[in-house]
């Protein structure tokens, strides 16, 4: 038994062992716990398959916001055994265990049923890498030759933005979201809301523009961003934004209409919609990748922090 | 040069895993959460910190050595604030207790 073995054999033990917790556990902060733990090692999972660009954003979005809105959940809805007042019955048990069990062995025989040597798209985009001038197939996949994928993920976050905010009461609208710290935040967390965000801005557009050659990108960096941006109002420094502010929108919407525009830009510039002109491909790719960065910012700061519940004096 | 940068990495990381597993053995077996927070830090601390001084020989270059320098300067600022937040809580909760 070699040692990669070996690692990736406790890697896949430890990574089902967290799985199978975070859904045992009855109490719901220590299942979210175990789902971070879990987000965690996945990332590690991805990263000895080679794929740095997906370790990258499941330890930003699903350990890491993800986890941070699961704990602000969990404190909201009281650290306790959830309550269940009309338990399941018999069947509806059977009828879960059935769904689950159809689930698992469809993906065990799609996965057994794969021929010996997969079908991959992967020659064809590496061939045409130099048509788009970046350095990262992930990139080049996610922006150009699948753009419209990326642009519908990124209006999803303004839709989902939406949805949190539908929760506001009437009198609430147009208001600020209670400030997720408390009200007299401890000293070293001040002291880390002060000095960490410099650091994260840094390391958030440098994942950004690193992303045109290698792993990196808007998601990651935007979520890194967000963090910073949590940070600071978690420690009291900043205030929650009040949601009718017009920047605040401006920022949410602007990175998917740019890349919206765009899109429809290419129509002239380019005969298509979202294809970019000769040559120019990777200056508008950097361009939307800017402003579809702060756009994620923005909408997972404000997802981060729930519907407006004060109104601004 | 090779043989002797590979044997302080192999030292310095052997250290940081004692180190790792040291603190892993203490949260489990320490009674109370300031003791357990004591154990986790070594870990945070030695541990992380011994393991990045064994790979700085095989960085290969000024950029990536700060970077791994950089990881554990932020692991220390993470895990400085959140053992004293834990500690406050867990004192709170000792005292009115």
């Amino acid at each position: 038994m070699n040692v990669p073995f070996g690692f990736d054999a406790s890697l896949a033990v430890l990574t089902l062992a967290v799985a199978g917790y975070a859904i045992a556990v009855r109490e719901s902060f220590a299942a979210v716990i175990a789902f971070i733990s879990y987000g965690l090692l996945l990332a590690l999972v991805w990263v000895r398959l080679s794929a740095v660009d997906v370790a990258l954003t499941e330890g930003a979005i699903g350990g890491g916001v993800t986890g941070a809105l699961l704990i602000s959940a969990a404190a909201k809805v009281g650290n306790g055994v959830a309550d269940v007042s009309r338990p399941l019955g018999r069947v509806g048990k059977f009828f879960i265990a059935f769904l689950c069990a159809v689930i698992t062995i469809g993906i065990a025989v799609a996965f057994l049923s794969l021929p010996e040597s997969a079908p991959t798209l992967a020659p064809l985009a590496a061939e045409h890498l130099p048509s788009t001038g970046l350095g990262n197939p992930v990139t080049a996949v996610l922006l150009s030759y699948r753009a419209i994928d990326t642009l519908l993920e990124s209006v999803v976050l303004v839709f989902a933005v939406v949805g949190v905010w539908t929760f506001a009461s009437d009198h609430h609208w147009g208001g600020a979201p209670e400030s997720p710290g408390r009200d007299r935040p401890e000293e070293p967390l001040v002291f880390l809301g002060q000095i960490l965000p410099p650091l994260g801005i840094l390391i958030g557009v440098h994942l950004v523009w690193t992303g045109a050659t290698e792993p990196g990108g808007a998601f990651q960096g935007g979520t890194i961003l967000a963090a910073a941006w949590i940070l600071t109002m978690v420690a009291g420094l900043t205030k929650p934004p009040s949601i009718g502010g017009r920047w605040l929108r401006f920022a949410l919407v602007g990175g998917p209409a740019l890349f919206l525009g765009i899109g429809v830009a290419g129509f002239v510039i380019a005969k298509a919609f979202l294809a970019y002109p000769e040559g120019y491909a990777k200056a508008f790719i950097l361009v939307i990748e800017a402003g579809v960065t702060v756009s994620i910012a923005v909408a997972l700061g404000l997802l981060a922090l729930g519907p407006p519940g004060r109104r601004l004096p | 040069m090779t043989l002797l940068t590979d044997a302080f990495t192999i030292v310095c990381v052997s250290g940081g895993l004692f180190f790792f597993l040291a603190g892993a053995v203490g949260l489990v077996r320490f009674p109370d959460t300031l003791a357990r927070l004591h154990a986790l830090t070594k870990a945070d601390n030695l541990g992380l910190g011994l393991i990045v001084l064994g790979l700085l020989p095989q960085s290969d270059g000024v950029l990536s050595a700060t970077k791994l320098l950089l990881v554990w300067a932020v692991a220390q600022l993470g895990g400085a604030t959140l053992s004293q937040m834990v500690a406050r809580v867990a004192k709170d909760k000792t005292s009115k207790s």
